[in-house]
C-alpha cells in the first residue's frame, strides 16, 4: 500500500490484487518446470504459468522435502513468456514469499503441494504487495485464507494423481455450503461462523452475495479436457493443471485442448472435437494407492 | 441490423467478461456473452474484456470468431476494449508475442505490460475528457498506447501516457472500468455510433 507522490498511484490494493485473478477467469494456469515448458504452455493459450521445481506427480514419487523453486529457474521462466508467472511458497514460509515477491512473480501460491514450514500459521498475506492464491477443501478453510489476505482460492483436489475425484468433492463442498448459507437467517449465520471457524463478517458477506469474495478456481487431478469442463460446469471459474499436461504422452495438443475445453465447457460438440486423438493422459493413481494426502495440509 | 432484439455482447472466451455483464445489468442494459458466430449475429455492440490477450486471440481463432468479428468491426459495429481488449483491437503490438496479430480496429500502437509486473499494478484517480469528476481507474499489468493515428481522439493520460482513446466506433482503455462500480466509461461506449 505505497503512495507515490509524483504519480499518485496506489499499488497492492485489494482491488488490484483480486483484479488480476478476475483477468485469469475462464483460463488455464499450467504447472511448468522449465522455460521450454513455459513456452509450450503460452503457445497453447495458458493464461498464466506456475513455476515449480517438480510437478506434483514427481514430488509424490520422489518423496523428501519440497521447497520453493530456485530463483534462477523462476527468472528463466519469466524471461520467456509474456503471460503472468506464479510460483509456490511453503505454507507459513513467509521468507520464501518475500523472495518470490522480490523476483517480481505475479502471484504467490502458498501451497500444500510443498512441504509445510509451519504447522499452525499461514503467511500473513496482507503484508505483501504481491497477491496470493491458497488452496481450500471446504468453505471454512477458504474463508480463513481470505481473512489472512488471499485474493484467489483454488479448491485443492489431490495434486499429482490425475484423479479428479477430490477436486469434485472439494468444489461441491465449498459451493454446497455457500448455497446453504444463502438460506440461513441472521442468527444461524453465527452458528455457521462457529462451525466453519471463519470470521462472521466473511460468512455474512457470502450469505449476502452467494459467492466467495474472491475468484474461485479449481486444482488437483485435472488430466483431460472433459475434467476441465466438469469442474467448470460445477462452478469453478478457471482451472489449474499440474502434472496433467507434462506427464501426458503428448503435452502440446493436450494443453491446447484443455484451454479450448475450459472456454467451451458447456458445448459437448466442441468438447468431443477437442478430446480426439490426444494420445495417452497421465496414468494417474487411485486414492487408496497414495501415501501422502496433500489436501490435509493447511490449518 | 438495428432493432430492439439486438443486444450488447461481451466476448466471453476468457477474462473478466462476467464483470462487464454485471455492470451492464446494473445499468439496466441487456447484455449477453459471445462465444460463437451465432451469438455474434444477435448483437449490435461488443465489449472485448480484460484477460490475457494471447489466450483471447488464440480462442478467437479456434472458435472461428476472428474473421466474422473483423468483418462486423470493419462495418462499424461499436466496440469497447479494456486492457487485453485494447491490445486485441490495436493496429500494432509492442512487447507481445511474435505471432500476435491484432484486429486493427483502431489506429494505435500499444505496448503490453507497460507499467511493469503485477507488483506495479495500481489504482489512480484520473481526469477524463468529457467527465466532470475524476474516474477511479484500476490498472492491472496494464498496456499503454504509445502512439495514435490522425483519426483517434485521446481522452485520458497517466504521466503523459495515453490510457483512454477512441474513434467513431471504437473506445479502448488501458484500465478496468468494469472492476469499479462507476458506469461512466461504459456510458461513453454505449453512446458510440449514435
Amino acid at each position: 500500500m505505497e503512495n507515490d507522490e509524483t504519480t499518485s498511484r496506489t499499488t497492492g490494493t485489494v482491488r488490484v490484487k483480486r483484479g488480476l485473478a478476475e483477468m485469469l477467469k475462464g483460463g488455464v494456469i499450467m504447472d511448468v518446470v522449465t522455460p521450454d515448458q513455459a513456452k509450450i504452455a503460452e503457445d497453447a493459450g495458458a493464461v498464466a504459468v506456475m513455476a515449480l521445481e517438480r510437478v506434483p506427480a514427481d514430488i509424490r514419487a520422489d518423496g523428501g522435502i519440497a521447497r520453493m523453486s530456485d530463483p534462477e529457474m523462476v527468472e528463466g521462466i519469466k524471461s520467456v513468456v509474456t503471460i503472468p508467472v506464479m510460483a509456490k511458497a511453503r505454507i507459513g514460509h513467509f521468507v520464501e514469499a518475500q523472495i518470490l515477491e522480490s523476483l517480481g512473480v505475479d502471484y504467490v501460491d502458498e501451497s500444500e503441494v510443498l512441504t509445510p514450514a509451519d504447522e499452525k500459521h499461514h503467511i500473513d498475506k496482507w503484508s505483501f504487495t504481491v497477491p496470493f492464491v491458497c488452496g481450500a477443501t471446504n468453505l471454512g478453510e477458504a474463508l480463513r485464507r481470505i481473512s489472512e489476505g488471499a485474493c484467489m482460492i483454488r479448491s485443492k483436489g489431490e495434486a499429482g494423481t490425475g484423479n479428479v475425484i477430490q477436486a469434485v468433492r472439494h468444489l461441491r463442498t465449498i459451493l454446497g455450503d455457500i448455497k446453504k448459507i444463502g438460506q440461513a437467517d441472521s442468527a444461524e449465520l453465527y452458528e455457521w461462523a462457529k462451525q466453519l471457524q471463519a470470521p462472521i463478517q466473511l460468512v455474512e458477506e457470502v450469505a449476502e452475495t452467494g459467492s466467495l469474495p474472491v475468484p474461485m478456481f479449481c486444482a488437483g487431478g485435472i488430466a483431460t479436457p472433459a475434467d476441465a469442463a466438469l469442474v467448470m460446469q460445477l462452478g469453478a471459474e478457471a482451472v489449474f493443471v499440474g502434472s496433467g499436461i507434462f506427464k501426458s504422452e503428448n503435452p502440446e495438443p493436450r494443453a491446447k485442448a484443455i484451454v479450448e475445453a475450459t472456454t467451451n465447457y458447456n458445448n459437448p460438440e466442441i468438447l468431443a472435437k477437442v478430446s480426439r486423438g490426444l494420445g495417452g493422459p497421465m496414468t494417474g493413481i487411485g486414492m487408496d494407492e497414495i501415501n501422502i494426502n496433500f489436501e490435509e495440509r493447511g490449518w | 441490423m438495428a432493432g430492439s432484439d439486438l443486444h450488447v455482447g461481451v466476448l466471453a472466451l476468457q477474462g473478466a467478461f462476467e464483470s462487464h455483464l454485471k455492470i451492464f445489468k446494473t445499468m439496466g442494459i441487456k447484455a449477453l456473452p459471445v462465444r460463437s458466430t451465432q451469438d455474434l449475429d444477435r448483437i449490435d455492440k461488443i465489449v472485448i474484456p480484460g484477460g490475457e490477450s494471447t489466450a483471447i486471440q488464440m480462442l478467437l481463432e479456434s472458435n472461428s470468431l476472428r474473421q466474422p468479428l473483423r468483418e462486423r468491426l470493419s462495418n462499424g459495429m461499436p466496440v469497447f476494449g479494456t486492457c487485453a481488449g485494447m491490445i486485441v483491437l490495436s493496429k500494432v503490438i509492442l512487447d507481445g508475442r511474435d505471432d500476435q496479430s491484432p484486429l486493427n480496429a483502431i489506429d494505435i500502437v500499444v505496448r503490453r505490460n507497460a507499467f511493469g509486473r503485477q507488483i506495479d499494478s495500481f489504482e489512480s484517480s484520473i481526469d477524463v475528457k468529457g467527465l466532470s469528476e475524476p474516474f477511479p481507474a484500476i490498472f492491472i499489468r496494464a498496456p499503454i498506447v504509445e502512439s495514435v493515428g490522425d483519426n483517434v481522439d485521446v481522452y485520458a493520460k497517466v504521466d503523459d501516457q495515453i490510457v483512454l482513446c477512441g474513434n467513431a466506433s471504437t473506445l479502448v482503455a488501458s484500465f478496468h472500468p468494469e472492476l469499479s462500480s462507476d458506469t461512466r466509461i461504459h456510458e461513453m461506449f454505449l453512446s458510440l455510433g449514435k
